[in-house]
């Protein structure tokens, strides 16, 4: 008796900072995934088990943090985000070059992304600056904000990697976006930024280009840039309503969508699961957003609504920028589909802000101090 | 806390929780538009990605048909097939040849020779799926390139049907060869609309047999569909339609009889043709000298190309075909025909030979010093009288002739079933009229007739046409279209057609001409000029010996042999048949540069005849018959 009382008060203790709803429809996604990737790897158990091994790690990581208090995260904002800064411009100096960006530092022992690191340190430390000068905040820290946000961006930028700066910068304007920046403001940004396109392209890499102008028409480079789009569109369109069937995929299984199990998953998932698992995905994304959203607005103080409110928003930024490139209608660039996409440290970046998420539902009738 | 800050902390939360709702709103219309897209390409567009995926996934892939083979009247194989590796490079798919191939070279061996040829292939055939590197892989070779195999994306091994002529030079000029599709070739299937047919297909007959025959050996090309993987590789095959194999064809002639001349001819340049005169079927038809067909095959080297190609005994060119030259003495038994037939001369009467005969002030020498004497028309074919066709040319007129020989087939082509055939030239005023362009030499000169007469002068034909000739002369005046081919064989249902002996002219002749001009030919090989090289012979046969000028000798001027280059010496002729009662064979042969045609030409008749009536076959070539009289 004693003995399962005690198993019981330990499991109660393990589950206790999980927050049900979102973990329930993150395990749904997961389990998609994972079927997905079965099919994608042509049936090789080897990467569904790693996938499994990442998944743990991930998970294990996101009960860690769900453990910590918002405040205690708070602390950490500023050295997380200059730790991350200080490894970008190393990279810049020392990193090694893949495919023709810079974008890994070697440690030696193990080779890292910094600006994987920024996914996470630039929110916090946006939303640690707001909570800072909650009080007595003004156009001025909008202006703070703007440059603590450009620093990194025009760091992961130079690499090049822009989808991952995109990203990035999506983070931070998401937190200057709910931290109240006058609509006035964002609406003369939007007009701005479209007026600036043809700067931008003037700027951009030949690839960078090739890829805007092979959205426009793939058909144009068939067997370069053009040859993701051509194939996964081709995938999600013959899937049609209800799919090839799980297993089925000829696009997939003979080998014809590129990058099958990472960025391109969802060309599989689409093509065997057709239109209605589409449906079933984009209502469990929204699901999770939904509950995401709602633990932001009910968090208790400025930096964890914001901190909230920004993963939330990335998380959706994510799944819309790969789906949007899988089925041809934005550009391609490196983004996993989260929660789908086979790799640990997307995994890892997801269930941080999960746990993050799960910290801030726990602790919001914690009175502010 | 005050009132104050606490509403202010309220509002901030309601601006706050506004803005969530905005961001949830922005959230649920990107979704909504992604299910649009997604609704576009899964409903709307489904069925053109439906047949996009199709498209992906199956590959129609030719066989390619075996072509026939070929064999002679007896069945002896002539040109077969046999299976064999090639390594094989896709130019689409390999962007640096060079690379590819010093890769390549680390594991099978490339010579210097196969790359030449690679680059010329490259070169020759852009549009090509598919273009060999090294052919004829050995079984080691094959092993060591599939264990690399994904080192080499765009190389694979592919199993190929390679032609093959197992008798190398014999029959070379009949048989032709097969080679690659050019770009030519190309245009001209485009052209017939046979481009389906020849997806997959990589050679095609070029010359001979091979190219005249190519619609009945190539078959219809058969496919089938492979469901295929991104990188073009076979997964497994969905539907299968056979490929029909091409025709195989059996040819009318005798390959011991061919290679019994060409071993008779050693080293000498010459051609023989034998007919059957009652089918029209050749029996032989040599060219010397000949090459070896199968260096075609791949593709040939540059050096062996050069070699064939500039080599001054021109052993590509067909002789017996395109080869054209004066008949010489052998031109005599047809003149008599034509003679007895229009009535200008009967068999008893007789002229007186001084050795000459002298026509508008130029002097017409007899071969014989001091003259025949009296020569009627039985003695001017056993001893090749050249005075009397002097005199009976100027009798009967350049119009006369050409009639008669017209009939006779010379002068224009025979219609063999073979390509590129020359027409000869049969001289009359009109064809002169027509050949040259000032009017002083449009006109036709009586003297000019009277070298007409021996078969020189404007006379020229080909071995063919003199063969047709003859055989005609055996037939008793009905000639058929020579042909190759004895009948095409179904290879699938056994069925043979044979092809019809077809009549191309038939010359009403009196029985007992006709029977005169044998009789006389007989003569010659019975104690006339081709007496000697006949000797001994155990059926009656039937001859006539002939020597072409090749350089003109001045009126007064002896021909000397020794003296004269020997490229410009007399070219030997002969035409035969035997036996004569009942003609089984007729034939004509020219031995270029070897002077009189008893000496060169007769003894290799005599062995093509030996071998055809008794089956005896010789054992080396034959020696000139010195002892022969050295007249025609």
């Amino acid at each position: 008796m004693r003995v399962t009382a005690v198993i019981e008060r330990t499991i109660r203790r393990i589950l206790s900072p999980i927050d049900p709803g979102l973990m329930w429809i993150a395990l749904a996604i997961l389990g998609l995934g994972l079927l997905t990737l079965y099919s994608a790897t042509n049936e090789s158990p080897g990467r569904v088990a790693a996938q499994f091994g990442n998944i743990f790690v991930a998970l294990s990581l996101m009960w860690i943090v769900s453990q910590i208090p918002p405040q205690t995260l708070m602390r950490f904002a500023p050295p997380v985000y200059i730790f991350g800064l200080i490894l970008l411009i190393a990279v810049a100096l020392f990193g090694d070059i893949r495919n023709g960006a810079r974008r890994w530092l070697n440690l030696g022992f193990t080779s890292i992304q910094p600006s994987e690191i920024m996914k996470i340190a630039m929110p916090l430390m946006l939303a640690w600056y707001f909570q800072k000068r909650e009080a007595v905040l003004g156009l001025v820290d909008y202006g703070v904000a703007g440059l603590l946000l450009l620093v990194p961006i025009a760091l992961i930028a130079r690499q090049p990697d822009l989808g991952t700066a995109v990203l990035v910068a999506a983070a931070g304007c998401y937190i200057i976006y709910l931290a109240g920046l006058s609509w006035k403001i964002i609406l003369g940004f939007i007009v701005a930024g479209l007026a600036s396109l043809p700067l931008a392209w003037s700027v951009m890499h030949d690839y960078q280009r090739r890829r805007i102008l092979t959205l426009v028409d793939p058909s144009s480079d068939p067997l370069g840039a053009g040859y993701h789009i051509i194939q996964s569109t081709i995938a999600v369109g013959s899937g049609g309503i209800t799919g090839k069937g799980w297993l089925n995929g000829t696009q997939t299984h003979l080998e014809f969508i590129p990058e099958r199990a990472t960025d391109f998953i969802f060309a599989v998932y689409s093509e065997e699961f057709g239109l209605i698992g589409n449906l079933l995905l984009i209502l469990l994304y929204l699901s999770l957003i939904a509950r995401g959203l709602m633990i932001a607005a009910n968090a208790p103080t400025f930096f964890s609504r914001l901190l909230a409110g920004s993963i939330v928003l990335s998380f959706f930024t994510y799944a819309f920028v790969n789906m949007g490139m899988v089925s041809g209608v934005l550009p391609v660039v490196g983004v996993p589909l989260p929660l789908v996409s086979y790799g640990g440290t997307a995994l890892v970046t997801l269930f941080l802000g999960i746990g993050i998420l799960m910290s801030i539902h726990r602790n919001r009738k914690l009175v502010q101090t | 806390m005050s009132v104050m800050e606490l509403r202010n902390t309220e509002r901030e939360l309601h601006n706050f929780q506004i803005r969530i709702g905005v961001a949830g709103a922005l959230v649920f219309g990107a979704f909504l538009m992604l299910l649009l897209r997604f609704a576009y390409l899964q409903i709307i567009q489904h069925d053109y990605y439906q047949t996009k995926a199709e498209d992906n996934r199956i590959s129609v892939v030719p066989i390619t048909p075996n072509r026939g083979n070929i064999v002679d009247r007896t069945g002896a194989v002539l040109a077969r097939n046999y299976s064999a590796y090639t390594l094989e490079i896709s130019p689409s798919k390999v962007a640096d040849f060079n690379a590819t191939i010093d890769e390549l070279a680390t594991i099978i061996e490339i010579r210097a020779s196969d790359r030449t040829r690679f680059r010329r292939l490259a070169f020759e055939e852009k549009g090509a799926d598919s273009l060999p590197i090294r052919t004829r892989l050995t079984d080691e070779e094959v092993a060591r390139f599939a264990a690399q195999r994904y080192r080499f994306p765009g190389v694979d091994i592919k199993a190929r049907l390679f032609r093959q002529y197992p008798l190398g030079e014999s029959a070379s000029h009949v048989l032709g060869y097969i080679g690659r599709i050019s770009d030519r070739d190309l245009e001209r299937i485009d052209a017939d609309g046979l481009s389906t047919n020849y997806k997959g297909t990589d050679h095609i007959g070029k010359t001979g047999i091979e190219q005249a025959y190519e619609r009945e050996l190539h078959g219809v090309t058969g496919s089938e569909q492979v469901e295929v993987d991104a990188g073009g590789r076979g997964v497994r095959s969905l539907a299968r339609s056979a490929p029909t194999s091409g025709n195989n064809l059996a040819l009318t002639l005798d390959i011991g009889l061919q290679q019994a001349v060409e071993r008779a001819f050693g080293d000498r340049r010459g051609a023989l043709v034998a007919i059957e005169p009652s089918t029209g079927g050749v029996l032989a038809l040599v060219s010397r000298p000949g090459y070896d067909p199968n260096l075609f095959v791949d593709g040939i080297d540059t050096v062996s190309w050069d070699a064939l190609n500039t080599s001054i005994d021109r052993p590509l060119n067909n002789r017996a075909l395109t080869g054209v030259y004066p008949p010489g003495s052998t031109f005599k038994p047809f003149m008599a025909l034509a003679a007895l037939e229009l009535g200008k001369r009967t068999p008893q009467q007789a002229i007186f030979d001084p050795g000459h005969f002298d026509f508008g002030g130029r002097r017409f020498r007899d071969d014989k010093v001091g003259g025949h004497g009296m020569v009627d028309m039985y003695k001017s074919l056993v001893v090749s009288c050249d005075t009397y066709y002097y005199m009976l040319g100027n009798d009967l007129g350049i119009d006369n002739i050409s009639a008669f020989m017209r009939h006779l087939g010379l002068g224009s082509r025979t219609g063999i079933d073979l390509e590129g055939e020359s027409s000869g030239i049969l001289p009359s005023a009109d064809w002169k009229q027509k050949r040259f362009r000032k009017p002083e030499q449009q006109k036709w000169y009586a003297g000019e007739t009277i070298s007409v007469a021996i078969g020189q002068g404007y006379n020229a034909y080909t071995p063919l046409q003199l063969a047709q000739a003859t055989a005609a002369l055996a037939n008793d005046g009905v000639m058929f279209r020579p042909h190759l081919v004895r009948y095409i064989e179904n290879v699938n249902t056994g069925e043979r057609r044979f092809i019809e002996p077809e009549i191309t002219s038939k010359t009403p002749m009196k029985k007992e001409n006709l029977d005169f001009i044998k009789r006389a030919m007989a003569g010659v090989n019975i104690e006339g000029t081709g007496a000697h090289a006949f000797a001994g012979a155990e059926y009656t046969s039937a001859g006539k010996t002939g020597t072409a000028q090749v350089i003109a000798i001045k009126a007064d001027e002896k021909y000397v042999e020794s003296r004269v280059a020997e490229r410009h010496r007399d070219h030997a002729l002969f035409i035969a048949f035997a036996p004569v009662e009942s003609p089984k064979i007729a034939l004509a042969i020219l031995v270029e540069n070897s002077g009189f045609g008893a000496r060169a030409a007769a003894p290799i008749a005599r062995i093509a005849l030996d071998y055809y009536l008794l089956g005896k076959r010789p054992k080396k070539a034959v020696e000139d018959d010195n002892a022969g009289d050295g007249s025609d």
